[in-house]
């Protein structure tokens, strides 16, 4: 039990995708100016991650090593025109913000590096967990961003207004920002991880 | 002629593909330590980013289109592109060597690279015709070799730096990109035509 636990822990905190092992850095920051978004983005992520990781950990024994990338890359992309067509269909207006980060999920490194460092080694239940871990700890982390980057640009959480929208800095939410509270964050994040 | 100049000029200064569009992040900061890495790496993209582009275009124009599969693009381009990374590999070994070497070790990573994918898709949704898509493909990746070895040069710079000890590395170096990017957003108002 105490090793599921720690699989799906792993995620969050020790092998956090964002800030510690600095992967998935496009939807990070395209897709973080405002909370919601960043959660979406990491939400469908999660999906996405989740189920390559079990068809992979269920197909592993069966595809020769020579051709797995290639093999990985074609479960991932049909998983990922899965997630397209119904998001198209249930939440236009979300698919059209996202926009060209729902397919480029396909080209995330951390789905390929998963499907590659745990699914291809492990069972189907640790590969699930894993999954929900890893994709927990980018829905935190991209929350986080673009809850800041929201908070700083322009007053707001999740749309409900902390301070006086003239007060904030537009910067946040426009490209610039996007870099700096990352890098802001992620020093943060070493710091708090390096003091205990 | 107004609508080429208009596209190169958008493409790489006023929606740069790493400082507007955030796409190709891991390459501009994994690869990005030295220059010559650095312009090594904007080489390397750019020949298959331009390739990538007319292969996709082609198969979506002649095959995707016409037989209502547009469903399978996203499978279909980046099959085309990791297939065309893998060839690209074998054939310079082959026939050009001297540039093989130079490009070699940059040429597996860019499968994973998502500005080549990205523009394979960008100018399908935008409707270009062929002419369209190669000059805004070739401008972008202008733009990103452009962008990264304007990077490259400051990092070379930033770790000769004193920085505190949490934002040495990564924290740093993306803070520096922001402030790159906020130079950059000076193009914005640029128009033509």
């Amino acid at each position: 039990m105490n090793d599921k636990l720690r699989i799906l822990f792993n995620g969050i905190i020790a092998e956090n995708p964002t800030f510690v092992l600095m992967l998935g850095m496009c939807p990070t920051l395209g897709t973080t100016g405002s909370a919601i978004n960043g959660m979406s983005m990491g939400l469908a992520t999660m999906a996405v991650l989740i189920c390559s990781n079990v068809v992979i950990s269920l197909i592993k024994n069966f595809v020769p090593s020579k051709v797995r990338i290639p093999a990985y890359i074609v479960v991932i992309a049909a998983f990922v025109s899965v997630l397209q067509l119904v998001m198209e269909a249930y939440v236009p207006s979300l698919y059209a913000t996202l926009g060209i980060f729902i397919p480029l999920i396909v080209v995330n490194c951390i789905v390929l590096g998963r499907a590659e460092a745990f699914a291809s080694r492990h069972g189907v239940l640790d590969s699930c967990l894993d999954g929900i871990g890893i994709g927990l700890g980018f829905t935190i982390a991209l929350t986080l961003l673009g809850a800041v980057r929201e908070l700083l640009g322009t007053g707001k959480i999740f749309d409900a207004a902390i301070y006086p929208e003239q007060y904030g800095s537009l910067v946040f939410v426009l490209a610039p920002g996007a870099f700096i509270a990352l890098g802001l964050l992620i020093a943060l994040f070493t710091k708090l991880r390096t003091a205990k | 002629m107004l609508e080429y100049i208009s596209i190169i000029i958008t493409a790489i200064f006023v929606n740069n593909i790493v400082f507007a569009q955030f796409l190709g992040i891991c390459p501009f900061i994994g690869v990005s330590r030295k220059l010559s890495s650095a312009v090594g790496m904007g080489a390397a993209v750019t020949f298959v980013m331009v390739l990538a582009t007319a292969i996709t275009w082609l198969l979506q124009d002649l095959v995707l289109t016409p037989f209502g599969l547009g469903f399978m693009q996203t499978i279909v381009f980046i099959l085309v592109i990791a297939a065309l990374v893998q060839m690209l590999e074998i054939i310079l070994k082959k026939i050009a060597p001297v540039l093989y070497s130079a490009l070699g070790v940059f040429l597996p990573l860019i499968t994973t690279n998502c500005a080549v994918l990205g523009v394979a898709i960008t100018v399908v949704q935008k409707n270009m015709n062929m002419g369209q898509s190669l000059v805004y493909a070739v401008a972008t990746a202008i733009g990103f070799t452009m962008a990264i070895s304007i990077f490259a040069g400051i990092r070379e710079q930033l770790a000769l730096a004193d920085t505190p000890k949490a934002m040495r590395g990564v924290p740093i170096a993306l803070i520096c990109a922001g402030l790159l990017a906020m130079a950059f957003m000076g193009f914005s108002g640029i128009k033509i035509g």
